[in-house]
């Protein structure tokens, strides 16, 4: 196995995590993406950069979040501490927006005026239109027309924000249509517009940058977890859809061994082809969306259709990271299904005083698994991604209730 | 024979045999009971290789086309849409009607390389249940029946398809099937020294693209993985139908002709016999994609023979363009 400290200082100069991640695009893209590489790394390594990042995470966006002991939770649990980080708090009411913040800023300093962006639920939507709206970009989103159906209160919230929503009606009209249509419109619009990708997936080096961006969520966590419980937690959960979150949270505690990190993926309805997204559970390595990754394919080649009741996790392919983390055995990967997730956002809700988003409720199930199976003295820390307001309808129309 | 210029080497084993191989073709071996055997054998399997080589009928076409001064056309058709009877039908009558090449589009659920035209015929073919094989398949009937005449295909084939069937399995079942190429429009030289290095040892083309955002030094190491033509991507963007050719696409042909002496061929956004006459000066030839899948959609809800007549007609428009000398020698010939 690789040593820890190689595992945190992927990927190499082509994008390689391991075998995963590189470049699978057409010729249009390359020069772009080789700019973009350049640009982020003097970005990354300029001091004024950093502080005006940092500047804005703490008196924009809110950070750092606050870790909080989730009490009830614990008890109801019957094991481990339960800790929360609390992502739901921020602005925008979810992690996306360190991310957005960040590529946002990167787009001013390459003197770009214009963001595109995909968006599934729309909570990626809704930071970027929100990024752009802070620095004066003009921002445009494409939506599955699906996923425009389905989340119109975050389709509202983007026009608010002085966005345009550019429903996709191509393919199967949902989040990986949505990609393929912004990476269309980078091709023929590179050369004054940036393409603010709101996971760590596609090509290189999107898939390093926002997992750069995210980090502060391990950054924070870590640090908290010494201030106030003086040691770092023996078990690390979150929710893996592309896996930002995931990634953001986990990356900084690569090197303590010690620290257990389980990263979820959505069960849907059952481990058969096109009832789930769990990629890392159920796929095989091969390329989408520009990377090389597991991904939920037939045997063809050809994308798999999934299934989750939570918009953020319904993907088909998970970063190239999270890829190489799986395979070197650094991250323990499982799944949670609808019904669980379900439960868990309404428990979270009476124990707790806090709606869960439906993706961040998939980690909390699993959570309060691992925490029943350890001893008091232990701390399981959940990454908690997002609040669940957004999930309201949805859940409600499950559940048959009237809003 | 051509196989004379290289050594071949031959050595006495243990058991008496004779065991011949020549370091150029390392897949040339032969072991027999005389030195003389061991050696005509391996001149034999040097010659099935080099007259492969020599007969790769993308190079033959496009030296043909050179020796008489004229262009290419080069059409593009998606395999299955709406059924692979229809494409085997369009290929047949791309054929008669002046194609070089043909290009057949693999459907991809996820195509980031082309536009929307293409992409929603990929999705209808492969709503009705389209799978690799039965391109294959398909593929291999219109060869063994010469549907193209001579004309030789070439497969337009994401690398998401490639992996997953194993890229040496995927060019073995293609060069078997018929195809003489291939352009995987999402795999840049990056990542495509193992798939070019097994190309060239089968003499199956690799085409690689070149676009306006390819700086020049890229273009040169793009070049030096290429073969059969090279596909000069004429705008910033996706495939599909434009109304005009831009300017700079003229003076990258113009550096492209003095970096490499594969034949030039210009695609996406050529839809009409008015894009053809600027490109004759430089480029070798045109592709044709969008313009003629747009048609094809309609064989959804018209007659396969009203549309057929139709793409002939847009065919023989973009043909005389390109060629009016050839057109009108055809012309009183008929």
């Amino acid at each position: 196995m690789t040593l820890p400290s190689s595992l945190a200082a992927a990927p190499d100069r082509h994008g390689r995590f391991g075998p995963y991640g590189g470049r699978f695009v057409p010729e249009t893209l390359m020069d772009a993406l080789t700019q973009l590489t350049e640009a982020y790394r003097a970005a990354r390594d300029d001091a004024e950069f950093q502080r005006q990042y940092r500047y804005y995470l703490r008196h924009y966006v809110g950070r750092p979040s606050p870790l909080y002991f989730a009490e009830r939770l614990t008890h109801e649990a019957g094991g481990a501490r339960i800790f929360l980080k609390r992502e739901d708090l921020i602005h925008t009411g979810a992690h996306k927006i360190n991310n957005a913040i960040g590529q946002a800023l990167l787009t001013r300093r390459m003197g770009k005026p214009r963001l595109i962006a995909e968006t599934g639920a729309g909570q990626h939507g809704v930071a970027t239109a929100t990024a752009a709206a802070l620095f004066g970009l003009r921002c445009q989103v494409y939506m599955g027309a699906e996923d425009v159906r389905r989340q119109r209160l975050n389709v509202f919230r983007m026009k608010a924000l002085g966005a345009e929503v550019i429903p996709v009606a191509s393919g199967s009209g949902t989040l990986r249509d949505a990609i393929n249509e912004a990476l269309r419109d980078w091709m023929a619009s590179v050369r004054d517009t940036h393409y603010v990708i709101g996971s760590v997936v596609g090509p290189h080096p999107f898939p390093m940058m926002v997992r750069d961006f995210q980090a502060v969520i391990g950054q924070e966590t870590r640090q908290q977890c010494l201030e106030q419980i003086g040691r770092l937690p023996d078990v690390v959960v979150a929710c893996v859809g592309g896996g930002s979150n995931a990634a953001g949270m986990f990356y900084p505690f690569l090197d303590d061994t010690a620290v257990e990190l389980v990263g979820v993926e959505a069960g849907g309805r059952g481990p058969a082809l096109g009832e789930h997204a769990a990629t890392l559970n159920f796929g095989k390595p091969g390329v989408l969306h520009g990377s090389f990754n597991y991904v939920l394919q037939d045997d063809d080649g050809q994308t798999a259709a999934v299934h989750s009741v939570s918009a953020g996790l319904d993907y088909p392919g998970v970063g190239p990271e999270h890829s190489y983390w799986k395979d070197v055995g650094r991250v323990r990967y499982t799944s949670v299904g609808d019904a669980d997730a379900l439960r868990a956002f309404r428990e979270c809700g009476r124990l707790e005083g806090i709606l869960p988003a439906l993706e961040t409720a998939h980690a909390l199930v699993e959570a309060v698994r691992v925490a029943g199976q350890r001893r008091r003295e232990d701390v399981v820390v959940v990454c908690f991604s997002g609040r669940g307001d957004k999930d309201c309808f949805e859940v409600a129309r499950l559940t048959g209730e009237e809003i | 024979m051509a196989g004379s210029e290289c050594t071949i080497v031959v050595e006495r084993r243990p058991d008496g045999s004779y065991r011949a191989s020549c370091p150029v073709f390392p897949d040339c071996e032969a072991v027999a009971a005389t030195e003389d055997e061991a050696r005509q054998a391996v001149e034999r399997a040097i010659e099935t290789i080099l007259a492969r080589r020599q007969l790769n009928p993308i190079d033959a076409v496009f030296a043909r086309l050179r020796g008489l001064g004229r262009k290419a056309f080069i059409p593009f058709v998606t395999a299955g849409d709406p059924d692979l009877d229809a494409t085997a039908a369009v290929v047949r009558r791309l054929g008669q009607g002046g194609a070089s090449v043909i290009e057949i589009g693999f459907p991809y659920s996820d195509p980031i390389a082309d536009g929307p035209v293409i992409q929603a015929s990929y999705t209808r073919a492969l709503s009705r249940g389209l799978r690799v094989d039965d391109v294959f398949a398909s593929v291999r009937r219109m060869t063994d029946e010469r549907i193209g005449g001579e004309v030789p295909l070439v497969a337009m084939v994401s690398y998401s398809l490639v992996y997953r069937r194993g890229p040496a399995r995927f060019l073995a079942e293609a060069q078997s099937a018929g195809f003489s190429g291939a352009i995987l429009p999402d795999l840049p030289i990056e990542e495509a020294d193992d798939l070019a290095r097994l190309a060239a040892e089968m003499d199956f083309k690799l085409i690689q693209l070149v676009t306006p955002t390819t700086p020049p030094e890229r273009a040169v190491r793009i070049l030096g993985l290429a073969s059969g033509f090279v596909y000069c991507v004429s705008v910033t963007g996706i495939t599909g139908e434009r109304d005009q050719l831009p300017a700079e696409l003229l003076e990258q042909l113009r550096r492209l002709r003095r970096q490499t002496e594969l034949p030039l061929c210009v695609g996406f956004g050529i839809s009409k016999p008015e894009h053809v006459v600027p490109l004759r000066e430089v480029a070798d030839g045109v592709i044709v994609g969008s313009a003629l899948v747009r048609r094809l959609a309609e064989a959804d809800h018209r007659p396969l023979a009203a549309v057929l007549d139709e793409i002939g007609e847009l065919v023989a428009g973009l043909c005389q363009a390109l060629n009016p000398d050839a057109a009108a020698t055809a012309g009183r010939a008929s």
